[in-house]
Protein backbone atom coordinates (compact mmCIF):
# COMPACT_ATOMS: atom_id res chain seq x y z
CA UNK A 1 0.00 0.00 0.00
CA UNK A 2 1.45 3.45 -1.19
CA UNK A 3 1.44 5.89 1.57
CA UNK A 4 -0.63 9.22 1.04
CA UNK A 5 0.55 12.40 -0.34
CA UNK A 6 0.44 14.60 2.17
CA UNK A 7 2.53 17.88 0.86
CA UNK A 8 0.86 20.56 -1.96
CA UNK A 9 3.59 20.73 -4.69
CA UNK A 10 5.24 24.09 -3.12
CA UNK A 11 6.11 22.35 -0.08
CA UNK A 12 7.43 19.29 -2.19
CA UNK A 13 9.56 21.02 -4.33
CA UNK A 14 11.01 23.27 -1.69
CA UNK A 15 11.74 19.93 0.54
CA UNK A 16 13.62 18.76 -1.74
CA UNK A 17 15.17 21.75 -2.78
CA UNK A 18 16.56 21.70 0.85
CA UNK A 19 18.03 18.77 0.22
CA UNK A 20 15.55 16.56 2.32
CA UNK A 21 13.09 14.09 1.42
CA UNK A 22 9.50 15.06 0.67
CA UNK A 23 6.61 12.78 0.22
CA UNK A 24 7.49 11.70 -2.69
CA UNK A 25 10.07 13.26 -5.80
CA UNK A 26 8.43 15.96 -7.42
CA UNK A 27 7.71 15.78 -11.20
CA UNK A 28 8.16 18.85 -13.41
CA UNK A 29 6.75 18.37 -16.98
CA UNK A 30 7.62 21.08 -18.83
CA UNK A 31 5.10 21.52 -21.03
CA UNK A 32 5.22 24.93 -22.53
CA UNK A 33 4.37 23.53 -26.05
CA UNK A 34 1.14 21.34 -24.93
CA UNK A 35 -1.05 23.88 -24.08
CA UNK A 36 -1.97 24.75 -27.62
CA UNK A 37 -2.82 21.13 -28.11
CA UNK A 38 -5.08 21.10 -25.22
CA UNK A 39 -6.87 24.70 -26.43
CA UNK A 40 -7.15 23.38 -30.14
CA UNK A 41 -4.81 26.41 -31.18
CA UNK A 42 -1.61 26.99 -33.13
CA UNK A 43 1.29 27.81 -31.59
CA UNK A 44 0.93 30.71 -32.85
CA UNK A 45 -2.66 31.55 -31.93
CA UNK A 46 -1.93 30.29 -28.60
CA UNK A 47 1.41 32.36 -27.53
CA UNK A 48 -0.60 35.45 -28.31
CA UNK A 49 -3.02 35.73 -25.41
CA UNK A 50 -1.71 35.45 -22.28
CA UNK A 51 -5.28 34.05 -21.30
CA UNK A 52 -4.52 30.99 -23.71
CA UNK A 53 -1.36 30.26 -22.26
CA UNK A 54 -2.39 30.40 -18.68
CA UNK A 55 -5.53 28.27 -19.31
CA UNK A 56 -3.08 25.47 -21.04
CA UNK A 57 -0.99 25.60 -18.27
CA UNK A 58 -3.54 25.27 -15.79
CA UNK A 59 -5.61 22.16 -17.57
CA UNK A 60 -2.29 20.60 -18.62
CA UNK A 61 -1.79 20.18 -14.23
CA UNK A 62 -5.03 19.19 -13.72
CA UNK A 63 -4.72 16.35 -16.22
CA UNK A 64 -0.85 15.36 -15.00
CA UNK A 65 -0.39 16.57 -11.56
CA UNK A 66 2.71 17.46 -11.91
CA UNK A 67 4.46 20.11 -9.42
CA UNK A 68 4.99 23.49 -11.32
CA UNK A 69 3.26 25.66 -13.51
CA UNK A 70 5.77 27.28 -16.65
CA UNK A 71 5.47 30.31 -17.60
CA UNK A 72 8.13 30.01 -20.45
CA UNK A 73 6.73 30.61 -23.83
CA UNK A 74 9.75 30.62 -26.04
CA UNK A 75 13.20 31.65 -26.21
CA UNK A 76 12.80 33.95 -29.10
CA UNK A 77 10.40 35.73 -26.85
CA UNK A 78 13.71 38.22 -25.94
CA UNK A 79 14.51 38.19 -29.70
CA UNK A 80 10.99 40.09 -30.06
CA UNK A 81 12.57 42.73 -26.68
CA UNK A 82 15.34 43.31 -28.92
CA UNK A 83 13.84 43.76 -32.16
CA UNK A 84 13.63 40.81 -34.07
CA UNK A 85 11.74 38.71 -35.48
CA UNK A 86 9.83 35.01 -34.56
CA UNK A 87 9.11 32.65 -37.34
CA UNK A 88 5.94 30.15 -36.48
CA UNK A 89 5.72 26.70 -37.15
CA UNK A 90 2.02 24.68 -36.30
CA UNK A 91 3.98 21.61 -34.73
CA UNK A 92 6.71 22.51 -32.62
CA UNK A 93 8.57 25.85 -31.02
CA UNK A 94 9.07 29.23 -32.72
CA UNK A 95 12.31 30.11 -33.84
CA UNK A 96 14.24 33.49 -33.67
CA UNK A 97 13.93 35.04 -37.28
CA UNK A 98 17.16 37.25 -38.50
CA UNK A 99 19.91 38.27 -36.21
CA UNK A 100 19.15 41.73 -34.86
CA UNK A 101 23.18 42.08 -34.56
CA UNK A 102 24.31 41.92 -38.43
CA UNK A 103 27.70 43.38 -38.14
CA UNK A 104 29.87 43.56 -34.78
CA UNK A 105 29.98 47.40 -35.00
CA UNK A 106 26.16 47.33 -34.19
CA UNK A 107 27.09 45.64 -30.74
CA UNK A 108 28.01 49.56 -29.91
CA UNK A 109 24.65 50.85 -30.71
CA UNK A 110 22.38 48.40 -28.66
CA UNK A 111 20.72 49.57 -25.78
CA UNK A 112 18.55 47.64 -23.45
CA UNK A 113 15.38 47.17 -24.46
CA UNK A 114 12.69 48.41 -21.26
CA UNK A 115 10.55 45.41 -20.05
CA UNK A 116 6.97 47.28 -20.10
CA UNK A 117 7.50 48.21 -23.54
CA UNK A 118 7.64 44.94 -25.03
CA UNK A 119 4.53 43.37 -26.08
CA UNK A 120 5.81 39.77 -26.19
CA UNK A 121 7.40 40.28 -22.69
CA UNK A 122 4.32 41.97 -21.34
CA UNK A 123 2.28 39.09 -22.60
CA UNK A 124 4.58 36.12 -20.24
CA UNK A 125 3.93 38.77 -17.76
CA UNK A 126 0.46 38.78 -17.92
CA UNK A 127 0.28 35.26 -17.58
CA UNK A 128 2.95 34.71 -14.98
CA UNK A 129 0.32 36.55 -13.19
CA UNK A 130 -2.66 35.58 -14.43
CA UNK A 131 -1.40 31.81 -13.20
CA UNK A 132 -0.20 33.25 -9.90
CA UNK A 133 -3.80 34.26 -9.17
CA UNK A 134 -5.13 30.77 -10.01
CA UNK A 135 -2.32 28.87 -8.12
CA UNK A 136 -1.52 31.23 -4.98
CA UNK A 137 1.07 28.97 -3.06
CA UNK A 138 -0.04 25.45 -4.19
CA UNK A 139 2.62 24.94 -6.79
CA UNK A 140 5.42 26.80 -8.15
CA UNK A 141 5.24 29.29 -11.38
CA UNK A 142 8.64 29.10 -13.27
CA UNK A 143 9.93 31.54 -14.75
CA UNK A 144 12.26 31.90 -17.71
CA UNK A 145 15.67 33.93 -19.03
CA UNK A 146 18.31 33.21 -21.64
CA UNK A 147 21.50 33.81 -20.14
CA UNK A 148 23.59 36.95 -20.80
CA UNK A 149 26.12 34.74 -22.41
CA UNK A 150 23.83 32.04 -24.12
CA UNK A 151 21.26 34.80 -25.59
CA UNK A 152 23.48 35.93 -28.26
CA UNK A 153 23.22 33.22 -30.27
CA UNK A 154 20.09 34.18 -31.21
CA UNK A 155 20.96 37.47 -31.24
CA UNK A 156 23.88 37.52 -33.68
CA UNK A 157 23.58 33.81 -34.75
CA UNK A 158 25.80 31.04 -33.86
CA UNK A 159 28.86 30.93 -36.14
CA UNK A 160 29.41 34.95 -35.77
CA UNK A 161 29.07 34.51 -31.84
CA UNK A 162 31.87 32.44 -32.24
CA UNK A 163 33.94 34.34 -33.60
CA UNK A 164 33.25 37.30 -31.30
CA UNK A 165 34.32 35.37 -28.36
CA UNK A 166 37.06 33.95 -29.93
CA UNK A 167 38.14 37.45 -32.10
CA UNK A 168 36.55 40.80 -30.66
CA UNK A 169 36.68 40.96 -26.86
CA UNK A 170 36.37 44.49 -26.84
CA UNK A 171 32.43 43.77 -28.53
CA UNK A 172 32.08 40.54 -26.43
CA UNK A 173 32.66 42.77 -23.13
CA UNK A 174 29.74 45.03 -24.71
CA UNK A 175 27.18 42.84 -25.38
CA UNK A 176 27.61 41.30 -22.37
CA UNK A 177 27.41 44.84 -19.98
CA UNK A 178 24.01 45.57 -21.95
CA UNK A 179 22.35 41.26 -21.84
CA UNK A 180 23.45 41.12 -18.10
CA UNK A 181 21.42 44.13 -17.44
CA UNK A 182 18.59 43.11 -19.51
CA UNK A 183 18.65 39.75 -17.72
CA UNK A 184 18.18 40.83 -14.33
CA UNK A 185 15.38 43.26 -15.25
CA UNK A 186 13.45 40.41 -16.95
CA UNK A 187 13.67 38.07 -14.17
CA UNK A 188 13.22 40.44 -12.13
CA UNK A 189 10.11 41.35 -14.08
CA UNK A 190 8.79 37.96 -13.94
CA UNK A 191 8.97 37.85 -9.66
CA UNK A 192 7.37 41.01 -9.61
CA UNK A 193 4.81 39.24 -11.52
CA UNK A 194 4.22 36.36 -9.53
CA UNK A 195 7.17 33.93 -10.91
CA UNK A 196 8.53 31.53 -7.61
CA UNK A 197 11.51 30.91 -9.32
CA UNK A 198 13.70 31.63 -12.72
CA UNK A 199 15.33 29.03 -14.73
CA UNK A 200 18.14 30.67 -15.77
CA UNK A 201 18.74 29.09 -19.25
CA UNK A 202 22.73 29.03 -20.32
CA UNK A 203 24.03 26.21 -22.70
CA UNK A 204 26.83 28.30 -24.11
CA UNK A 205 28.34 27.68 -20.99
CA UNK A 206 28.73 23.71 -21.32
CA UNK A 207 31.65 22.04 -21.97
CA UNK A 208 29.45 20.53 -24.82
CA UNK A 209 29.32 23.67 -26.43
CA UNK A 210 32.86 26.13 -25.55
CA UNK A 211 35.81 24.66 -23.88
CA UNK A 212 35.83 24.29 -20.22
CA UNK A 213 38.94 26.22 -19.54
CA UNK A 214 36.87 29.73 -21.20
CA UNK A 215 34.39 29.01 -18.51
CA UNK A 216 35.47 30.75 -16.12
CA UNK A 217 36.45 34.00 -17.97
CA UNK A 218 32.94 33.89 -19.65
CA UNK A 219 29.71 32.29 -18.36
CA UNK A 220 30.89 31.56 -14.81
CA UNK A 221 31.62 35.15 -14.87
CA UNK A 222 28.78 36.42 -15.88
CA UNK A 223 26.71 34.45 -14.07
CA UNK A 224 28.68 35.25 -11.21
CA UNK A 225 27.68 38.51 -11.82
CA UNK A 226 24.25 38.31 -12.56
CA UNK A 227 22.81 35.69 -10.47
CA UNK A 228 22.84 37.71 -7.36
CA UNK A 229 21.27 40.77 -8.33
CA UNK A 230 18.21 38.01 -9.42
CA UNK A 231 15.69 39.15 -6.19
CA UNK A 232 14.61 35.22 -6.22
CA UNK A 233 15.89 31.67 -6.51
CA UNK A 234 17.26 30.40 -9.33
CA UNK A 235 17.84 27.07 -11.64
CA UNK A 236 20.81 26.86 -14.30
CA UNK A 237 19.82 24.37 -17.06
CA UNK A 238 22.60 24.37 -19.77
CA UNK A 239 19.79 22.50 -21.99
CA UNK A 240 21.14 19.45 -22.22
CA UNK A 241 24.86 20.15 -22.36
CA UNK A 242 27.41 18.60 -20.03
CA UNK A 243 27.92 19.78 -16.75
CA UNK A 244 30.30 17.51 -14.86
CA UNK A 245 33.66 19.15 -15.82
CA UNK A 246 32.70 22.38 -14.36
CA UNK A 247 30.52 21.31 -11.60
CA UNK A 248 33.20 22.95 -8.83
CA UNK A 249 32.24 26.31 -10.48
CA UNK A 250 28.63 25.80 -11.29
CA UNK A 251 27.83 25.37 -7.43
CA UNK A 252 29.96 29.11 -6.74
CA UNK A 253 27.18 30.70 -8.80
CA UNK A 254 24.13 31.12 -6.53
CA UNK A 255 22.01 28.89 -8.13
CA UNK A 256 19.91 26.59 -6.53
CA UNK A 257 19.38 23.95 -8.97
CA UNK A 258 20.87 22.26 -11.92
CA UNK A 259 19.39 20.87 -15.13
CA UNK A 260 21.11 18.06 -16.33
CA UNK A 261 21.01 16.32 -19.51
CA UNK A 262 21.33 12.75 -20.61
CA UNK A 263 24.61 12.13 -21.61
CA UNK A 264 26.24 12.51 -17.78
CA UNK A 265 24.97 9.49 -15.36
CA UNK A 266 22.87 10.91 -12.57
CA UNK A 267 24.84 8.60 -9.95
CA UNK A 268 27.59 10.40 -10.77
CA UNK A 269 25.88 13.79 -11.04
CA UNK A 270 24.00 13.05 -7.33
CA UNK A 271 27.50 12.17 -6.16
CA UNK A 272 29.16 15.64 -7.19
CA UNK A 273 25.95 17.72 -6.46
CA UNK A 274 24.80 16.23 -3.72
CA UNK A 275 23.96 18.71 -0.37
CA UNK A 276 24.99 21.81 -2.66
CA UNK A 277 22.90 21.48 -6.06
CA UNK A 278 19.48 20.12 -7.02
CA UNK A 279 19.16 18.46 -9.29
CA UNK A 280 16.63 18.87 -12.43
CA UNK A 281 16.31 16.02 -15.23
CA UNK A 282 16.97 13.92 -16.90
CA UNK A 283 14.41 11.76 -19.14
CA UNK A 284 15.85 12.07 -22.73
CA UNK A 285 12.83 14.30 -24.28
CA UNK A 286 13.60 13.38 -27.85
CA UNK A 287 13.56 9.39 -27.27
CA UNK A 288 10.57 10.36 -25.41
CA UNK A 289 8.69 10.67 -28.76
CA UNK A 290 9.54 7.19 -29.30
CA UNK A 291 8.28 6.01 -25.78
CA UNK A 292 5.31 3.62 -24.90
CA UNK A 293 4.02 3.15 -21.71
CA UNK A 294 6.90 0.55 -20.51
CA UNK A 295 9.72 2.68 -21.52
CA UNK A 296 7.99 5.71 -19.67
CA UNK A 297 8.04 3.64 -16.56
CA UNK A 298 11.93 2.18 -16.94
CA UNK A 299 12.94 5.77 -17.25
CA UNK A 300 11.70 7.38 -14.46
CA UNK A 301 12.49 4.29 -12.15
CA UNK A 302 15.77 4.15 -13.32
CA UNK A 303 16.24 8.13 -12.74
CA UNK A 304 14.55 7.92 -9.78
CA UNK A 305 16.73 5.07 -8.19
CA UNK A 306 20.14 6.90 -9.69
CA UNK A 307 18.92 10.35 -8.17
CA UNK A 308 16.00 10.10 -5.49
CA UNK A 309 17.60 9.00 -2.36
CA UNK A 310 17.74 11.53 0.39
CA UNK A 311 16.11 14.50 -1.86
CA UNK A 312 17.67 17.66 -3.95
CA UNK A 313 16.00 15.88 -6.87
CA UNK A 314 12.74 17.00 -9.23
CA UNK A 315 12.11 14.69 -12.32
CA UNK A 316 12.10 16.22 -15.66
CA UNK A 317 13.32 15.84 -19.10
CA UNK A 318 17.15 16.91 -20.20
CA UNK A 319 16.06 20.01 -22.14
CA UNK A 320 13.60 22.38 -19.99
CA UNK A 321 11.13 21.54 -22.62
CA UNK A 322 9.27 18.56 -23.68
CA UNK A 323 8.58 17.84 -27.41
CA UNK A 324 5.70 18.73 -29.25
CA UNK A 325 5.32 15.52 -30.37
CA UNK A 326 5.27 13.75 -27.12
CA UNK A 327 2.21 12.45 -26.72
CA UNK A 328 -0.23 12.87 -23.64
CA UNK A 329 -0.28 9.07 -23.18
CA UNK A 330 3.42 9.16 -22.87
CA UNK A 331 3.06 12.23 -20.06
CA UNK A 332 0.12 10.67 -18.71
CA UNK A 333 2.57 7.30 -18.15
CA UNK A 334 5.52 9.85 -16.74
CA UNK A 335 3.21 11.32 -14.16
CA UNK A 336 1.67 7.52 -13.19
CA UNK A 337 5.30 6.47 -12.80
CA UNK A 338 6.14 9.19 -9.95
CA UNK A 339 3.72 8.57 -8.15
CA UNK A 340 4.01 4.64 -8.36
CA UNK A 341 8.36 4.89 -7.69
CA UNK A 342 8.70 8.18 -5.91
CA UNK A 343 6.89 8.20 -2.88
CA UNK A 344 9.84 8.21 0.08
CA UNK A 345 10.99 6.46 1.54
CA UNK A 346 12.03 4.97 -1.79
CA UNK A 347 11.73 1.18 -2.05
CA UNK A 348 15.27 -0.28 -2.05
CA UNK A 349 16.75 2.98 0.05
CA UNK A 350 17.61 1.12 3.32
CA UNK A 351 18.78 4.21 5.27
CA UNK A 352 15.86 4.73 7.07
CA UNK A 353 14.87 1.27 7.43
CA UNK B 1 44.00 22.36 -27.68
CA UNK B 2 44.34 25.50 -28.18
CA UNK B 3 42.79 27.09 -30.98
CA UNK B 4 45.24 29.03 -33.03
CA UNK B 5 44.73 29.59 -36.91
CA UNK B 6 47.91 31.49 -37.28
CA UNK B 7 50.15 28.96 -35.69
CA UNK B 8 47.98 26.37 -37.57
CA UNK B 9 48.57 28.11 -41.08
CA UNK B 10 52.01 29.00 -40.55
CA UNK B 11 52.63 24.85 -39.35
CA UNK B 12 50.88 23.68 -42.32
CA UNK B 13 52.72 26.31 -45.29
CA UNK B 14 55.99 24.86 -43.57
CA UNK B 15 55.50 20.82 -44.48
CA UNK B 16 53.11 21.05 -47.39
CA UNK B 17 54.67 19.95 -50.34
CA UNK B 18 53.77 22.47 -53.31
CA UNK B 19 53.59 19.74 -55.89
CA UNK B 20 51.85 17.42 -53.84
CA UNK B 21 49.32 18.83 -51.80
CA UNK B 22 46.71 16.57 -51.47
CA UNK B 23 49.67 14.03 -49.30
CA UNK B 24 49.48 16.72 -46.75
CA UNK B 25 45.53 16.92 -46.69
CA UNK B 26 45.38 13.11 -46.35
CA UNK B 27 47.92 12.37 -43.81
CA UNK B 28 47.65 16.11 -41.52
CA UNK B 29 43.98 17.32 -42.52
CA UNK B 30 42.07 14.05 -41.99
CA UNK B 31 43.58 12.96 -39.37
CA UNK B 32 43.17 16.34 -37.81
CA UNK B 33 39.87 16.54 -38.32
CA UNK B 34 39.01 12.63 -36.99
CA UNK B 35 40.36 13.47 -33.95
CA UNK B 36 38.39 16.54 -33.15
CA UNK B 37 35.66 14.50 -34.28
CA UNK B 38 35.97 11.71 -31.69
CA UNK B 39 36.81 14.10 -29.45
CA UNK B 40 33.50 15.54 -29.84
CA UNK B 41 31.72 12.64 -29.55
CA UNK B 42 33.23 11.49 -26.51
CA UNK B 43 32.78 15.09 -24.96
CA UNK B 44 36.37 15.80 -25.05
CA UNK B 45 36.20 19.07 -27.50
CA UNK B 46 33.55 21.70 -27.58
CA UNK B 47 31.95 22.45 -30.50
CA UNK B 48 34.20 25.78 -30.78
CA UNK B 49 36.86 23.36 -30.90
CA UNK B 50 34.54 21.32 -33.94
CA UNK B 51 33.59 24.78 -35.44
CA UNK B 52 37.15 26.42 -35.25
CA UNK B 53 38.93 23.19 -36.17
CA UNK B 54 36.66 23.15 -39.37
CA UNK B 55 37.28 26.17 -39.96
CA UNK B 56 40.80 26.49 -40.14
CA UNK B 57 41.57 23.43 -41.94
CA UNK B 58 39.06 24.82 -44.48
CA UNK B 59 41.40 27.80 -44.92
CA UNK B 60 44.40 25.68 -44.91
CA UNK B 61 43.29 23.69 -47.32
CA UNK B 62 41.51 26.29 -49.89
CA UNK B 63 45.00 28.08 -49.67
CA UNK B 64 46.74 24.55 -51.17
CA UNK B 65 44.03 23.24 -53.30
CA UNK B 66 43.26 24.20 -56.55
CA UNK B 67 41.06 26.82 -56.29
CA UNK B 68 37.27 26.22 -56.82
CA UNK B 69 35.26 29.14 -58.32
CA UNK B 70 33.64 31.69 -56.33
CA UNK B 71 31.40 30.22 -53.04
CA UNK B 72 32.27 26.97 -54.23
CA UNK B 73 32.19 24.22 -57.31
CA UNK B 74 28.96 24.38 -59.74
CA UNK B 75 28.77 20.46 -60.66
CA UNK B 76 29.15 17.66 -58.28
CA UNK B 77 27.31 14.77 -57.31
CA UNK B 78 27.49 15.24 -53.58
CA UNK B 79 25.14 18.20 -51.82
CA UNK B 80 24.42 19.08 -48.36
CA UNK B 81 21.03 20.95 -46.96
CA UNK B 82 19.71 22.50 -44.26
CA UNK B 83 15.76 21.23 -43.97
CA UNK B 84 12.96 23.50 -42.52
CA UNK B 85 15.37 24.54 -39.93
CA UNK B 86 16.99 28.23 -39.65
CA UNK B 87 20.02 26.76 -37.90
CA UNK B 88 23.09 26.79 -40.31
CA UNK B 89 25.93 26.09 -37.82
CA UNK B 90 25.92 22.30 -38.02
CA UNK B 91 25.66 22.50 -42.23
CA UNK B 92 28.85 24.99 -42.43
CA UNK B 93 30.97 22.88 -40.21
CA UNK B 94 29.94 19.76 -42.18
CA UNK B 95 31.01 21.74 -45.44
CA UNK B 96 34.35 22.69 -44.62
CA UNK B 97 35.52 19.71 -42.96
CA UNK B 98 34.50 17.90 -46.37
CA UNK B 99 36.16 20.99 -48.46
CA UNK B 100 38.97 20.84 -46.24
CA UNK B 101 39.17 17.18 -47.34
CA UNK B 102 39.60 17.71 -50.98
CA UNK B 103 35.87 17.35 -51.52
CA UNK B 104 33.52 19.15 -53.24
CA UNK B 105 29.82 19.17 -52.71
CA UNK B 106 27.01 21.61 -53.69
CA UNK B 107 25.20 23.96 -50.87
CA UNK B 108 21.56 23.84 -51.29
CA UNK B 109 21.20 26.13 -48.14
CA UNK B 110 17.99 25.90 -46.41
CA UNK B 111 15.27 24.23 -48.54
CA UNK B 112 11.46 22.94 -48.03
CA UNK B 113 11.45 19.28 -48.82
CA UNK B 114 9.43 20.30 -52.36
CA UNK B 115 12.69 22.64 -52.96
CA UNK B 116 15.19 20.30 -52.32
CA UNK B 117 13.68 18.02 -54.31
CA UNK B 118 13.93 20.37 -57.31
CA UNK B 119 17.57 21.12 -56.05
CA UNK B 120 18.30 17.49 -56.19
CA UNK B 121 16.59 16.97 -59.73
CA UNK B 122 18.44 19.93 -61.24
CA UNK B 123 21.83 19.20 -60.06
CA UNK B 124 21.35 15.02 -60.25
CA UNK B 125 22.35 14.76 -56.48
CA UNK B 126 23.40 11.31 -55.73
CA UNK B 127 24.39 11.69 -52.57
CA UNK B 128 22.69 14.41 -49.93
CA UNK B 129 23.99 15.37 -46.84
CA UNK B 130 20.84 17.19 -44.94
CA UNK B 131 21.33 18.62 -41.47
CA UNK B 132 18.74 19.90 -39.13
CA UNK B 133 18.45 21.16 -35.28
CA UNK B 134 14.92 21.01 -34.69
CA UNK B 135 13.23 17.96 -34.21
CA UNK B 136 10.10 18.85 -35.96
CA UNK B 137 13.19 19.65 -39.37
CA UNK B 138 14.45 16.02 -38.67
CA UNK B 139 11.15 14.61 -39.05
CA UNK B 140 10.69 16.25 -41.92
CA UNK B 141 12.82 14.25 -43.41
CA UNK B 142 10.68 11.44 -43.75
CA UNK B 143 8.39 13.99 -46.24
CA UNK B 144 11.93 14.83 -47.95
CA UNK B 145 11.96 10.98 -49.21
CA UNK B 146 8.21 10.12 -49.40
CA UNK B 147 8.24 13.27 -51.84
CA UNK B 148 11.83 11.68 -53.41
CA UNK B 149 10.07 8.10 -53.84
CA UNK B 150 7.01 9.65 -55.68
CA UNK B 151 9.37 10.89 -58.38
CA UNK B 152 11.33 7.59 -58.67
CA UNK B 153 14.83 9.38 -57.37
CA UNK B 154 17.14 7.06 -55.74
CA UNK B 155 19.80 8.92 -53.88
CA UNK B 156 21.58 8.13 -50.59
CA UNK B 157 20.49 10.44 -47.66
CA UNK B 158 22.86 11.10 -44.48
CA UNK B 159 21.25 12.80 -41.71
CA UNK B 160 22.82 14.49 -38.83
CA UNK B 161 22.33 17.02 -36.17
CA UNK B 162 21.28 17.29 -32.55
CA UNK B 163 17.95 15.51 -32.50
CA UNK B 164 20.06 12.74 -34.59
CA UNK B 165 23.15 12.73 -31.68
CA UNK B 166 20.15 12.47 -28.94
CA UNK B 167 18.13 9.88 -30.28
CA UNK B 168 20.75 7.67 -31.90
CA UNK B 169 17.65 5.40 -33.96
CA UNK B 170 15.85 8.50 -35.56
CA UNK B 171 17.60 8.28 -38.55
CA UNK B 172 16.02 5.11 -39.08
CA UNK B 173 12.36 6.21 -38.05
CA UNK B 174 13.07 8.86 -40.84
CA UNK B 175 13.89 6.78 -43.52
CA UNK B 176 17.12 7.79 -44.16
CA UNK B 177 20.56 5.95 -45.32
CA UNK B 178 23.08 6.66 -43.08
CA UNK B 179 23.68 8.67 -39.72
CA UNK B 180 26.66 10.68 -38.47
CA UNK B 181 27.11 12.56 -35.37
CA UNK B 182 30.02 14.73 -36.40
CA UNK B 183 31.70 16.60 -39.20
CA UNK B 184 34.45 13.67 -39.19
CA UNK B 185 31.55 11.40 -39.87
CA UNK B 186 29.79 12.93 -42.48
CA UNK B 187 33.58 12.45 -44.08
CA UNK B 188 34.29 9.23 -43.42
CA UNK B 189 30.45 8.17 -44.86
CA UNK B 190 31.13 10.40 -47.84
CA UNK B 191 34.08 9.05 -48.76
CA UNK B 192 32.58 5.10 -48.05
CA UNK B 193 29.61 5.95 -50.13
CA UNK B 194 31.52 7.72 -53.23
CA UNK B 195 34.53 4.73 -53.46
CA UNK B 196 36.69 7.66 -53.08
CA UNK B 197 36.27 9.08 -55.89
CA UNK B 198 36.18 13.15 -55.70
CA UNK B 199 33.42 14.74 -57.78
C1 LIG C 1 22.99 26.09 -27.46
C2 LIG C 1 21.54 25.68 -27.54
C3 LIG C 1 20.57 26.69 -27.50
C4 LIG C 1 20.92 28.16 -27.47
C5 LIG C 1 21.29 28.59 -28.91
C6 LIG C 1 20.46 27.86 -29.96
C7 LIG C 1 20.72 28.15 -31.42
N1 LIG C 1 21.63 27.48 -32.07
O1 LIG C 1 20.08 29.00 -31.96
C8 LIG C 1 19.60 28.79 -26.98
C9 LIG C 1 19.61 28.90 -25.46
C10 LIG C 1 19.27 30.17 -27.52
C11 LIG C 1 18.61 27.71 -27.39
C12 LIG C 1 17.29 27.97 -27.66
C13 LIG C 1 16.42 27.03 -28.19
N2 LIG C 1 16.61 25.72 -28.29
CO1 LIG C 1 18.32 24.90 -27.95
N3 LIG C 1 19.93 23.95 -27.70
C14 LIG C 1 21.18 24.31 -27.62
C15 LIG C 1 22.13 23.08 -27.62
C16 LIG C 1 22.76 22.94 -26.24
C17 LIG C 1 23.20 23.17 -28.73
C18 LIG C 1 22.61 23.58 -30.08
C19 LIG C 1 23.56 23.92 -31.20
O2 LIG C 1 23.38 24.93 -31.88
N4 LIG C 1 24.56 23.11 -31.46
C20 LIG C 1 25.46 23.27 -32.58
C21 LIG C 1 25.16 22.29 -33.72
C22 LIG C 1 26.05 22.60 -34.89
O3 LIG C 1 25.42 21.01 -33.18
P1 LIG C 1 24.79 19.68 -33.84
O4 LIG C 1 23.50 20.01 -34.47
O5 LIG C 1 24.80 18.59 -32.86
O6 LIG C 1 25.84 19.37 -35.00
C23 LIG C 1 27.01 18.56 -34.81
C24 LIG C 1 26.77 17.11 -35.20
O7 LIG C 1 25.48 16.68 -34.90
C25 LIG C 1 27.17 17.05 -36.64
N5 LIG C 1 26.20 17.35 -37.69
C26 LIG C 1 25.38 18.43 -37.83
N6 LIG C 1 24.74 18.39 -39.00
C27 LIG C 1 25.14 17.28 -39.64
C28 LIG C 1 24.79 16.76 -40.90
C29 LIG C 1 25.35 15.54 -41.33
C30 LIG C 1 24.97 15.00 -42.66
C31 LIG C 1 26.27 14.84 -40.48
C32 LIG C 1 26.84 13.56 -40.91
C33 LIG C 1 26.64 15.39 -39.24
C34 LIG C 1 26.08 16.60 -38.83
O8 LIG C 1 28.22 17.98 -36.74
C35 LIG C 1 28.04 19.07 -35.82
C36 LIG C 1 29.37 19.40 -35.21
O9 LIG C 1 29.97 18.30 -34.60
C37 LIG C 1 21.16 21.90 -27.95
C38 LIG C 1 21.30 20.63 -27.13
C39 LIG C 1 22.51 19.82 -27.49
N7 LIG C 1 23.07 19.20 -26.50
O10 LIG C 1 22.93 19.75 -28.62
C40 LIG C 1 19.75 22.50 -27.71
C41 LIG C 1 18.64 22.19 -28.72
C42 LIG C 1 19.17 22.36 -30.10
N8 LIG C 1 17.63 23.23 -28.48
C43 LIG C 1 16.44 22.82 -28.71
C44 LIG C 1 15.29 23.68 -28.71
C45 LIG C 1 13.94 23.03 -28.86
C46 LIG C 1 15.42 25.07 -28.56
C47 LIG C 1 14.29 26.11 -28.62
C48 LIG C 1 13.32 25.95 -29.77
C49 LIG C 1 13.51 26.14 -27.29
C50 LIG C 1 12.31 27.03 -27.33
N9 LIG C 1 11.12 26.50 -27.20
O11 LIG C 1 12.42 28.21 -27.52
C51 LIG C 1 15.09 27.44 -28.73
C52 LIG C 1 15.27 27.91 -30.19
C53 LIG C 1 16.12 29.15 -30.28
C54 LIG C 1 16.06 29.82 -31.60
N10 LIG C 1 17.11 29.74 -32.39
O12 LIG C 1 15.05 30.41 -31.89
C55 LIG C 1 16.38 21.31 -28.96
C56 LIG C 1 16.04 20.96 -30.41
C57 LIG C 1 15.37 19.61 -30.56
C58 LIG C 1 13.90 19.71 -30.31
N11 LIG C 1 13.44 19.39 -29.11
O13 LIG C 1 13.19 20.13 -31.18
C59 LIG C 1 17.83 20.86 -28.51
C60 LIG C 1 18.44 19.70 -29.28
C61 LIG C 1 17.74 20.50 -27.01
C62 LIG C 1 17.08 19.17 -26.71
N12 LIG C 1 17.76 18.32 -25.98
O14 LIG C 1 16.00 18.87 -27.12
N13 LIG C 1 19.22 26.51 -27.56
Amino acid sequence: MRAAETMTSLQRTLTTLGHAEPDRVPLFLLNNLHGSKELGLTPKEYFANPEYVTEGQLRLRRKYGDDCLYSFFYAAVEVEAWGGEVIYIDEGPPNAGQPIVGHFDDIFDLHVPIIGEIPALNRVLRATELMKAEIGDEAPIIGVVMSPFSLPVMQMGFEDYLLLLFEHPEAFRRLMEVNVEFCIRWANAQLAAGATAICYFDPVSSPTIIPREMYGDTGYRIARETLPRIEGPTATHLASGRVLPIAGQLTETATAALGVGESEDLCDLKATFSGKLSLLGNLNGIEMVGWNERGAHAAVADAIARAGAGGGFILSDNHGEIPFQVSSDTMMAIADAVREYGRYPLDGDVRDA
Amino acid sequence: MAVDGVAAKRIAAEAVDPDHPLEFVEEIMVPVLEEIGAGWERGIYSLAHVYMGSRICEEISDSMLPPSPGEGPTTSRIAIAVLNDYHLLGKKIVRSALRAAGFNLLDFGRCSPEVLLERVLENGTEILLISVLMLPSALDVAEFLALAEQEGIRLTVVVGGAPFRLDPELWRRVGADAVGHSAFDALKLVRDLSGEAKS
